[in-house]
């Protein structure tokens, strides 16, 4: 931005903000340096436009239409635009501290640093105390500006997504709820209009870029929404717990036997008994393991080993 | 968007509630080099109240780097938190409030007030709907925070499942890495004789020596901005193929080149230190996926299903 436009810009709102009525855009013109004196509409559209940038960077611009006058008052009132006087103890700063190096990357990045900036400003003590915790979450995903916005604005969005092992790449249109951010990866929960149902999306499928539809408030977000227990539930098969008997090598599969429920050991083969739900997830581990471990009971799960590994041979 | 006018709309209170901040110290924290801070302070210097009169304008000498401002009292205060800024803020607190170390914290709930109250409405609401997921508190976390905080060395048993063994270590303890929703330990790895990122969660054993912790000049906490894994130049390049149901892999291992093959197929080129966990990989993947490259790999991966097989007929 040039420096006389930022200049034209801070004089505008030391000139909103001091005024005790509402002043005229020809009162605006005159008495902030930079507007055209002379060019009605070149006035008229720098105004307009200046009077957005400051809307969009939050600071809040009254409006009063007076019924004896014919041109509506400007001004900004103090106490909407200031920010209000706050006291952080010592422990307080320090937590905050912590809370602000948080984002990696991004808007929230951004954003968590202005909102400092803006504390420290406002004389708000904000040193950082270094502890021995250090806190860091990613918002790798290139959608996910986007959906931040979208979810901040209620607005629809709609992007390409390939669901998980599917060839196929569909368009998908979802009011969006919220995101979730679990094991490093962001989760889009929202209500699917082509589905009219509840889905989760990860991110990492999304194809291409999201865009925003429609106006914002647009969508509704449930109330008492759950957001993290909607991206842990499978929206699909329930599997029932069951048991696994297991041979292993002595001395090997050390993390199988440290989640399992019983190690009974033996001569040539200790014996294992893993609780499972979803066959094929057990049959993925121990087929990893090799000829160290084998899967005796049951029977779907030693056969979907089984399956693994003819299918491994290269 | 123009970010100069929200800087100098922070600048300005700042100065006004830090007279004689020095400018080194200034345009370091608005993250400006002095060059850019001074052209600031001479742009804040031609603004003021309408009229523009001397007496309008705003004040700011920086004589010997002192600077002091007046005339200002319209813009003393800081703009508001904006949406995004208090989201942001809050979304942290909350994630900070599921630590152990931080349960039951009053002072974090008292942050978190504070912020709400002085967000507004609107503001606050908006944040609960970004949400950070953190793994249940690992075993080992308490004994290794403590050890931190102690400055004491640790000796700990580790599991490594991609080679699917445990090992005794001895680290001295530099800080705890929250990454991703899980614990990470950074120390001192006297059996690496190198700095090390340990996932709590897989710390089988620990014990808290009565040694203090020590480390070497060269311990330096890692940088984990793109993430904890470091595949280095010196790792073996591995090509695999993989069908839909394989695709997962590219999305969990960080990884080199994926191409695209068509048919939800992917070709993905990864690094790897050694090759016993790509051969359990292979395994696993079943006929998802199948290693083209190097063909070593390739036979250890027949080789290993073979005798796998072998144990069931």
């Amino acid at each position: 931005m040039s420096r006389r436009k930022t200049e034209r810009l801070l004089n505008l709102v030391i000139c909103l903000l001091s005024t005790r009525r509402p002043l005229s855009a020809e009162q605006i013109r005159h008495a902030v340096p930079g507007y055209d004196p002379e060019n009605d509409e070149a006035f008229q559209r720098m105004f307009e436009r200046d009077k957005n940038e400051l809307r969009e960077i939050g600071i809040p611009i009254e409006v009063q239409k007076d019924p004896w006058e014919d041109d509506p008052g400007y001004r900004i009132v103090p106490e909407a635009y200031e920010l209000p006087e706050i006291t952080l103890e010592a422990d307080e700063a320090a937590i905050l501290g912590l809370a602000a190096q948080v984002w990696q990357r991004a808007s929230l990045a951004e954003a968590a640093s202005g909102a400092m900036l803006k504390l420290k400003a406002g004389g708000v003590q904000t040193d950082l105390v270094e502890g021995p915790l250090e806190l860091r979450v990613d918002t790798r995903d290139p959608s996910f500006p986007t959906l931040w916005e979208a979810v901040r604005d209620r607005r629809v969005v709609a992007f390409d997504y390939r669901s998980s092992g599917s060839e196929s790449v569909l368009r998908r249109t979802v009011e969006p709820w919220g995101v979730v951010s679990r094991r490093g990866r962001w989760y889009l929960v929202g209500h699917d209009r082509g589905r009219d149902d509840t889905r989760v999306f990860r991110l990492s499928r999304i194809v291409g870029s999201v865009s925003a539809v429609g106006r914002p408030g647009a969508v509704r977000v449930p109330e008492g929404i759950d957001l993290r227990a909607q991206v842990g539930y499978s929206h699909g098969e329930d599997y029932p717990e069951r048991v696994a008997l297991i041979r292993v090598r002595p001395g090997s599969c050390q993390g199988l036997r440290h989640l399992a429920r019983t190690v009974t050991p033996g001569e040539r083969w200790d014996q294992v008994e893993l609780a499972f739900t979803d066959p094929e997830r057990l049959a993925g581990w121990i087929a990893s393991l090799g000829s160290d471990a084998q899967v005796i009971d049951p029977p779907d799960a030693r056969e979907a080993v089984i399956r693994r590994l003819k299918g491994a041979l290269q | 968007m123009n970010d100069r006018l929200p800087r100098l709309l922070a600048l300005v209170p700042y100065l006004m509630s830090h007279p004689g901040a020095q400018v080194p110290e200034v345009a370091r924290l608005f993250g400006l080099n002095e060059k850019q801070l001074i052209d600031d302070l001479q742009l804040v210097w031609m603004c003021g109240l309408p009229g523009h009169t001397p007496g309008d304008l705003i004040d700011v000498s920086w004589d010997g780097g002192e600077i002091l401002i007046e005339n200002a009292e319209t813009i003393a205060r800081p703009l508001k938190l904006g949406v995004d800024e208090v989201s942001a803020l809050l979304v942290a607190l909350r994630l900070l409030a599921e630590l152990p170390e931080f349960g039951g914290s009053e002072a974090l709930g008292r942050v978190i007030a504070k912020l709400e109250q002085a967000a507004g409405d609107g503001a606050a609401a908006v944040s609960n709907q970004v949400a950070v997921e953190v793994d249940a508190a690992p075993d080992a976390l308490a004994t290794v925070t403590a050890a931190v905080r102690a400055g004491r060395r640790l000796s700990l048993r580790y599991y490594v499942p991609g080679r699917d063994e445990v090992t005794p270590r001895e680290v001295d303890p530099l800080r705890v890495v929250l990454v991703d929703g899980r614990h990470y330990l950074e120390g001192w790895c006297y059996r690496a004789e190198a700095m090390r990122m340990f996932r709590v969660d897989r710390v089988l054993e620990v014990t808290v020596l009565d040694v203090p912790a020590d480390p070497p000049a060269e311990a330096e906490p890692m940088d984990v901005a793109d993430g904890v894994f470091r595949p280095s130049e010196s790792d073996e390049l591995v090509e695999l193929e993989v069908t839909p149901a394989g695709r997962w892999v590219s999305e969990y291992y960080p990884v080199e080149r994926v191409e695209e093959l068509g048919e939800g197929r992917q070709r993905i080129t990864l690094r790897a230190r050694d090759q016993s966990w790509l051969v359990r990989l292979a395994l696993r993947l079943g006929d998802a996926g199948r290693v083209i490259r190097p063909e070593s790999l390739a036979e250890r991966v027949t080789d290993s299903a073979r005798q796998a097989l072998a144990n069931y007929y």
